[in-house]
C-alpha cells in the first residue's frame, strides 16, 4: 500500500471501531424498534408468529387514554420540577457567585446527589416518604401537622416525585449558572456599575441576558432527562398510585415487560425518540461544538 | 484562583447559606447510611432516633443470604470493561474528528451529537430481542456492549472538546520530525489528554456502575449487576429496608469516592458544551 493511500485511510481506521459499536449497539436497535412497531408481537412468543399490522400500533397509541395521561404526567412533571430548579438554582447562584475560600469543598458536596445511582435516589426517597416510619412524616408530626400517606395519594405522590427531582437536580443548575457567571467579563459588570445600574438592574439587564444561552441549554437538558428518566420513579412508586407518577419512559417499559406488548411498546418508543431528538436538535441550534470551532 | 490566599473569605451569611445547602444535599444520604446500620426494630420504630447502637448485621446478611459480593464483582467487571473500551474507541474517534477532514465526518458528527440523548427505554426492547438472537443475552459481555454504545457519543464529544483545545503545533512538529500519524497520537496527543480522559472515565464508569433498567432486562440471577440485584430485597410482603439500604450504600460508595477525588473533572464534564457555547 502506498503511503498516500494509508494517509487517506488513517481517519477511517481511527473511527471504525467506535462506528461499528454504535451501529451494532444503537443504530441497529433503533431500526429494529421501527420494524417491530409494525408487528403485533407478544413477549415470550416466536417472532414467526407475530402479525404484521402496519400502523395499527400507532393508531392504538394515539387513541390510548393511558398514553395521554402518562404524557401529561411527564410534561407536568418536567415543567414544574424544571421551573422550580431553574428559579432556585439561579437565585442561589446569584447569591453565591462571589468566589470564597472553601467553595471547592461545597461544590463537591453539591455534585453528590447527581452522581449516585438513580436507583439509590429512588430508594432513599421512598423510605423518606414512607407513611408509617418515614422521616418526612416524623418531621411533619414534630411540627404539629398531621402525617400523610405520601406515596399512596395521587397528588402527594406526584409532589414527592417533584421534590425528589428538585433535591437531585437543583445543584446541577447552580453549578451550570456559577460556571457561566465565572466566565462573565468583569469589565462588562464594571461598565454597568459606572452607568449607575443598581443590584437588581445588573441582574436583570446584564447577567441574565448573558446567561441566557446557558439557561436555555440547561432547561432543554433537564427536559430531555425528564423524558428519558424512569429509574428513580421505578423504585419510588412504579408509576402509582394509578398513573399519577407514570413517566413516559416507565410507561414504555411497562407496555413491553408487564403488558408484554413488544410491538406496541416499540411504537411508543418511536414517539419518545422523536420528542427527545427534537429537544436534542434544539440544544444543537444553540450550542453546537462544530460551529464553536468554526467561529474561532 | 488556584492560590487559596488570594480568594477572600466570604461573609458569615454566605457560609450559612452554603452550609444549609450542603446539609440538604447530604441529609438523605446520611439517613440512608444510618438506616443501613439499624436493626429492623429500630427502622420500624415510630420515633426517629439519631442516636443508636450501630450494627453491621444488614451488611452481614446481604453477603450471607444474598451473595451481594457476586453482584458487586459483576458490576466491577462490567464497569471497568465498559470504561476501558469506551475510552479507547472514543479517544480514537474524537481524534479523527478533531484533526482530520474526511468524507463522512459531518454525518458522523451530527449523528453522535443526537445519539448523546438516546433514551434507554428506546433501546430496552430491541436490545433485549437482538442480544438473545446474537447469543449474548444474560451475559456480562452483552451488558458491556450496550454500555459502551450508550457512552460513546458523550465520550466522543467530551474528548473532542479537549483535543480541539490542544495546540496543533506540537503534532505538526512531531510529524515534521518523522512521526507517523499513529505515533503522533500515542506519543503526543494521549499524554496531553489525561484530564479529558479522567473526566470521560468517571462519567463512563458512573453510568455503567449505576445503570439499572437495561442491566435488569439483559441479565439473569447469576449475571445481575449490583443495581439490578436490589429487586432481591423487594418482596410481596414489602421492602427489607435494612438490607436494601445496605445495598444502596454499597452502590453509592464508588461514585461518592470518585466525587471527592476528582470533583474538578466532574464539574468540567457536567458543564462541557453548555458553558463554552
Amino acid at each position: 500500500m502506498t503511503s498516500a493511500r494509508l494517509a487517506r485511510l488513517t481517519p477511517y481506521i481511527y473511527i471504525l471501531p467506535a462506528v461499528l459499536v454504535m451501529l451494532a449497539g444503537l443504530m441497529y436497535p433503533i431500526l429494529s424498534a421501527v420494524q417491530l412497531s409494525f408487528y403485533d408481537w407478544s413477549l415470550g412468543t416466536d417472532f414467526e408468529t407475530a402479525r404484521f399490522v402496519g400502523l395499527d400500533a400507532f393508531v392504538e397509541m394515539l387513541k390510548s387514554e393511558q398514553v395521554w395521561t402518562s404524557m401529561g404526567v411527564t410534561v407536568a412533571f418536567v415543567l414544574i420540577a424544571v421551573s422550580a430548579e431553574l428559579v432556585l438554582g439561579v437565585a442561589l447562584a446569584l447569591f453565591l457567585e462571589k468566589p470564597v475560600r472553601g467553595m471547592r469543598f461545597f461544590r463537591t458536596i453539591f455534585v453528590l446527589p447527581m452522581m449516585i445511582a438513580p436507583i439509590c435516589v429512588g430508594l432513599i426517597w421512598r423510605y423518606l416518604f414512607d407513611a408509617n416510619f418515614g422521616p418526612v412524616n416524623h418531621a411533619v408530626s414534630w411540627m404539629g401537622l398531621s402525617p400523610q400517606a405520601w406515596l399512596a395519594d395521587p397528588v402527594l405522590a406526584f409532589t414527592a416525585m417533584v421534590v425528589t427531582d428538585i433535591w437531585q437536580w437543583t445543584p446541577f443548575v447552580l453549578i451550570m449558572v456559577l460556571a457561566g457567571l465565572q466566565g462573565l467579563d468583569e469589565s462588562v459588570m464594571e461598565a454597568a456599575r459606572i452607568d449607575g445600574a443598581n443590584w437588581w438592574q445588573q441582574i436583570v439587564r446584564v447577567k441574565l441576558p448573558i446567561l441566557k444561552p446557558i439557561l436555555i441549554v440547561t432547561l432543554l437538558a433537564r427536559m430531555i432527562d425528564g423524558f428519558r428518566g424512569l429509574e428513580v420513579i421505578y423504585v419510588m412508586t412504579f408509576g402509582g398510585p394509578g398513573l399519577s407518577t407514570e413517566l413516559f419512559s416507565l410507561h414504555i417499559f411497562k407496555a413491553a415487560f408487564i403488558s408484554q406488548k413488544l410491538g406496541y411498546s416499540s411504537a411508543l418508543s418511536i414517539l419518545l425518540l422523536v420528542i427527545v431528538s427534537a429537544l436534542s436538535i434544539a440544544i444543537l441550534l444553540i450550542s453546537n461544538p462544530l460551529k464553536t470551532k468554526a467561529r474561532r | 484562583m488556584s492560590n487559596p490566599e488570594t480568594v477572600p473569605r466570604g461573609s458569615p451569611l454566605h457560609y450559612l447559606m452554603l452550609t444549609l445547602l450542603a446539609t440538604s444535599c447530604l441529609l438523605p444520604l446520611v439517613i440512608m447510611t444510618m438506616t443501613s446500620l439499624k436493626t429492623e426494630a429500630q427502622i420500624f420504630d415510630t420515633q426517629w432516633s439519631w442516636l443508636f447502637a450501630p450494627t453491621l448485621d444488614n451488611y452481614r446478611s446481604v453477603v450471607q443470604d444474598n451473595h451481594i459480593e457476586r453482584y458487586m464483582l459483576n458490576s466491577l467487571k462490567v464497569s471497568l470493561a465498559a470504561t476501558l473500551i469506551t475510552l479507547m474507541l472514543g479517544t480514537m474517534c474524537a481524534y479523527a474528528m478533531a484533526r482530520f477532514r474526511f468524507l463522512g465526518r459531518e454525518p458522523l458528527s451530527y449523528s453522535t451529537l443526537i445519539l448523546r440523548t438516546l433514551p434507554p427505554a428506546v433501546l430496552a426492547v430491541p436490545v433485549f430481542v437482538i442480544w438473545s438472537a446474537w447469543g449474548i443475552g444474560d451475559t456480562l459481555s452483552g451488558v458491556v456492549l450496550v454500555y459502551v454504545a450508550l457512552n460513546l457519543p458523550f465520550t466522543i464529544w467530551l474528548l473532542y472538546g479537549f483535543i480541539d483545545q490542544l495546540p496543533i503545533e506540537l503534532e505538526e512538529a512531531a510529524a515534521i520530525d518523522g512521526c507517523g500519524p499513529f505515533k503522533v497520537f500515542y506519543k503526543i496527543v494521549l499524554p496531553l489528554l489525561k484530564p479529558g480522559l479522567a473526566a470521560a472515565a468517571i462519567f463512563t464508569f458512573r453510568l455503567a456502575w449505576n445503570e439499572f433498567i437495561l442491566s435488569f432486562i439483559l441479565t439473569n440471577r447469576i449475571t445481575r449487576t449490583l443495581p439490578a440485584s436490589i429487586s432481591n430485597y423487594i418482596t410481596d410482603t414489602g421492602v427489607e429496608w435494612g438490607k436494601i439500604m445496605a445495598a444502596g450504600v454499597l452502590i453509592a460508595l464508588p461514585p461518592l469516592i470518585f466525587t471527592f477525588v476528582a470533583a474538578k473533572q466532574i464539574i468540567t464534564g457536567l458543564t462541557a458544551g453548555a458553558v463554552k457555547g
